[in-house]
């Protein structure tokens, strides 16, 4: 497939049925099936909010040519390398679909930016955005992607540049492969002791000895705390 | 329809199982009494996966943690928020100020930031300072003994440093600075701002062999699913429930108003039950409310009776007067020697590692009271909001603004923990015109009159946030950084937030010798209603630059150790 199709195949395979948002297993052969309360994620929710989640994921906000044309932003925002993978790779239309239904402040900049950028890019190139080569994209995206540099009358091409900027970079980041790229590695039981040491010089530091006799010695973290009467940990 | 009036009659009944109501439950179950809780909102236990967000990624949540359903984020464990459905309230005069309230056993324990400070001598006695507000009509030393019960029974860690005004305890020891702290305590010394470990109550050594010890995910605002830090139900009402304390948990609860009788005694409490309802009635000997500084004084203020005209306890006038939170303002820093940082696990505990308490000497500056400063940063995990705007930072550097593609990717990893913020949080003049009083016009969804707050800061708060700013703009040089974002002006009240927003609402309920100018005794007792107690911070005379949790812990034990005796002695 070329990418269009692959993009194509992305948000109508997935974002209209909601599937990769539910990860999907009993829907997957009835794509048009609405998802169940239980199907919702897991994650500590209310009965009010979980009834709140399924309405959202029942309902639709983009049309096929919006989500198209978010995906293609999207992946030139973040696109694919050597190195890395695409921003649609990490289910970031979808996240943008969710979030748009979630806070409503979303709906219509992303909407009418949408139709500006095809507005700008038919006065360009007397085509719609996605049906433009890449060169003519970011061509387009060149002169409202530099808050700074934009002509004043390419302003509101701006905000919508930006805010697409913004939802791009939290959906990809707070994906599982967007952590791993950053080089997030907590979230995991531990035990913290300490900067590396190797860091703390690098950066010019080390941890004062008055200091470090105020702090833990991890190895008795399990001994039951017991103080003398002045306060002072005996164990 | 008739009230539904159980034919038992409790001992006590406790209202709210927040701070002040779970050591109520504790202590008063240990007695021996026979206890009903009730709770406005559901049963909560962190360590119940159906509920749990402790370890959960980012990306279980749809909205990838956004705050559109939680104030504080989808992950944050607080059932409620600044606005509740159904359960409004209302404002006076072009007051600001918003109520934070947390439906659910446990209440505001189970997110707060467990920021556990004892008040000091001077804080008990301001008046005899400054002029202003009042003395409390107890000194530290009553207290003393119960700061170090609370310390011993919930654990706090920390460092006694032999300090003036912030008292040393029975400390675990602290946690290592991280590395954006690091940074911090050189940017503080360099300013003259003193610099110690915090003193949270995260459990960093084993306690007792019930309770988990931290495993450093920095995620206490979610509530810990093994009990490492202070939450009410995890650390105090579960226990007494399993020492066989006969605690009877009555949630979804409403209450409305205290029933009086006609010598005007307290008989009980009408409540409404949210899943039918309908409205029922409990009896006790002794109630203790402990719904939260504003909703106790809502629950007075609606138990009007024939005895007690303007409400219960309301004699004097004040149930809902002398109303105030803690000041506090924020600023953020771009330090550009945290840019590419090689990355480590960084989580901590759920708060900042180190902290400043207050160092000023009032009489050189031009605003009373004093504020201590909370710090965040690190290499936190992204959630919703990661990555927005993220590379203006490049202004400072003289690099390209924003853009897309790889050079934005590399941005993002550059600046990843690159921000250090400073919160100042301190404390505010207590005035008798700053109030919440019954709205006359409105109702809530269960049919209780609701708050109407009028509140107005005075020029020392307003000040003091101006002194904050200029303290954070000095550390900041001081750590080699660039302060994002202007120095509010005078017209922006220097940046002081709104009053409620610290969610340290305390004094509508205030203790004094003098039954006309206070509400409750010194055991918190209505100077009116010997059987009407109030352990919650409504009886703060005033707020000190700390955080109200332990001094709400060591009152109301302290108030149950009265109870009991009073009981024994048959006085009420």
């Amino acid at each position: 497939m070329n990418r269009r199709d692959t993009l194509k195949s992305i948000v109508l395979g997935s974002v209209a049925t909601g599937l990769a948002v539910h990860g999907c297993s009993p829907n997957a052969s009835a794509p048009n099936e609405l998802p169940k309360v239980n199907d919702v994620p897991l994650y500590g929710r209310i009965e009010s909010e979980k009834l709140r989640d399924q309405k959202l994921f029942e309902a639709t906000f983009f049309n096929e040519h919006e989500l198209l044309t978010i995906a293609v932003l999207c992946d030139i925002i973040l696109p694919k390398s050597e190195q890395y993978k695409a921003a649609t790779e990490a289910d970031v239309v979808e996240f943008i679909e969710f979030i748009a239904k979630d806070i409503k402040e979303h709906q219509t900049p992303l909407k009418g930016g949408v139709m500006w950028l095809d507005s700008f890019s038919n006065k360009l190139y007397n085509k719609e955005f996605i049906a433009c080569s890449e060169e003519e994209q970011l061509q387009a995206c060149d002169q409202i992607a530099y808050p700074g540099k934009t002509k004043p009358e390419l302003i509101q091409g701006e905000a919508f540049f930006t805010r697409m900027r913004n939802l791009t970079l939290t959906g990809y980041y707070t994906s599982k492969m967007g952590m791993k790229e950053l080089g997030y590695k907590g979230n995991t039981p531990n035990v913290w002791d300490g900067v590396p040491d190797h860091i703390l010089k690098k950066h010019g530091f080390e941890y004062e000895a008055e200091w470090l006799a105020k702090c833990i010695d991890q190895s008795k973290r399990g001994d039951v705390a017991q103080w003398d009467d002045k306060g002072n940990l005996i164990s | 329809m008739q009230i539904k009036e159980s034919p038992e009659t409790f001992d006590v009944i406790i209202v709210g199982s927040g701070a002040g109501g779970g050591m109520a439950t504790k202590i008063l179950s240990e007695a021996g009494l026979n206890i009903a809780v009730i709770e406005a909102g559901p049963f909560f236990d962190p360590a119940n996966p159906e509920s749990r967000t402790q370890l959960k990624w980012s990306y279980e949540s749809p909205r990838r943690g956004a705050s559109t359903t939680r104030d504080f984020g989808d992950f944050d464990a607080a059932y409620g928020g600044w606005n509740i459905e159904g359960e409004p309230y209302t404002k006076k005069n072009g007051t600001k100020f918003d109520w934070f309230r947390s439906r659910m056993l446990g209440g505001r324990t189970n997110h707060w930031g467990r920021i556990s400070l004892r008040f000091g001598p001077l804080d008990f006695k301001r008046k005899s300072i400054d002029g202003l507000g009042d003395n409390w009509p107890i000194s530290y030393d009553d207290v003393k003994p119960y700061y170090d019960k609370v310390d011993k029974l919930i654990g706090v860690f920390g460092s006694n440093e032999n300090l003036p005004n912030d008292p040393d305890g029975f400390f675990l020891p602290a946690p290592k600075p991280r590395l954006h702290e690091m940074y911090y305590i050189k940017g503080a010394r360099k300013a003259n701002v003193p610099v110690y470990p915090s003193r949270l109550s995260i459990l960093t050594k084993a306690i007792n062999n019930e309770r988990g010890i931290c495993f450093y995910c920095n995620q206490c605002n979610r509530s810990c699913s093994v009990y490492a830090d202070f939450s009410s139900g995890s650390c105090l009402i579960f226990p007494a429930q399993k020492t066989g304390g006969q605690i009877k948990l009555y949630t979804d609860s409403m209450v409305r108003e205290v029933v009086t009788d006609g010598s005007g005694k307290a008989t009980g409490v009408i409540f409404i039950n949210k899943l039918d309802r309908k409205e029922y009635k409990l009896n006790a000997k002794v109630i203790v409310l402990a719904a939260s500084a504003c909703s106790t004084a809502r629950i007075l203020l609606n138990s009007k009776s024939k005895v007690h005209r303007d409400g219960l306890g309301n004699s004097s006038g004040l149930v809902g007067r002398y109303l105030h939170d803690s000041t506090g303002s924020d600023r953020v820093a771009f330090v550009p020697d945290l840019m590419n940082r090689e990355t480590y696990n960084e989580d901590g505990v759920g708060n900042m590692h180190v902290y400043s308490p207050w160092w000023g000497n009032n009489k050189k500056l031009d605003f009373a009271r004093g504020y201590h400063i909370e710090i965040w940063g690190g290499l936190g995990m992204p959630s919703y909001g990661f990555g927005f705007n993220t590379n203006e930072l490049n202004k400072f550097i003289g690099s390209n603004v924003s853009g897309y593609g790889n050079a934005l990717r590399k941005d993002v990893k550059k600046f990843y923990g690159a921000i250090v913020g400073m919160a100042g949080r301190g404390e505010s003049i207590p005035m008798e015109s700053n109030y919440c009083e019954i709205d006359p016009n409105v109702v809530d969804e269960w049919g209780i009159p609701v708050l109407r707050f009028h509140y107005k800061w005075s020029k020392h708060e307003k000040l003091q946030a101006k002194h904050m700013h200029k303290t954070f703009e000095e550390i900041i040089d001081g750590m080699g950084g660039h302060v994002l974002g202007e120095r509010p002006t005078e017209e922006q009240e220097y940046g002081l937030h709104a009053p409620g927003r610290i969610i340290h609402e305390v004094g509508t309920t205030r203790m004094g010798d003098d039954p006309k100018k206070s509400v409750t005794n010194s055991y918190q007792q209505l100077h009116d209603v010997d059987n009407v107690f109030i352990v919650d911070a409504g009886p703060f005379v005033s707020q000190a630059d700390k955080n109200p949790t332990w001094t709400i812990l060591a009152l109301s034990w302290r108030t149950c150790d009265y109870i009991v005796s009073e009981l024994k002695k048959q006085n009420i």
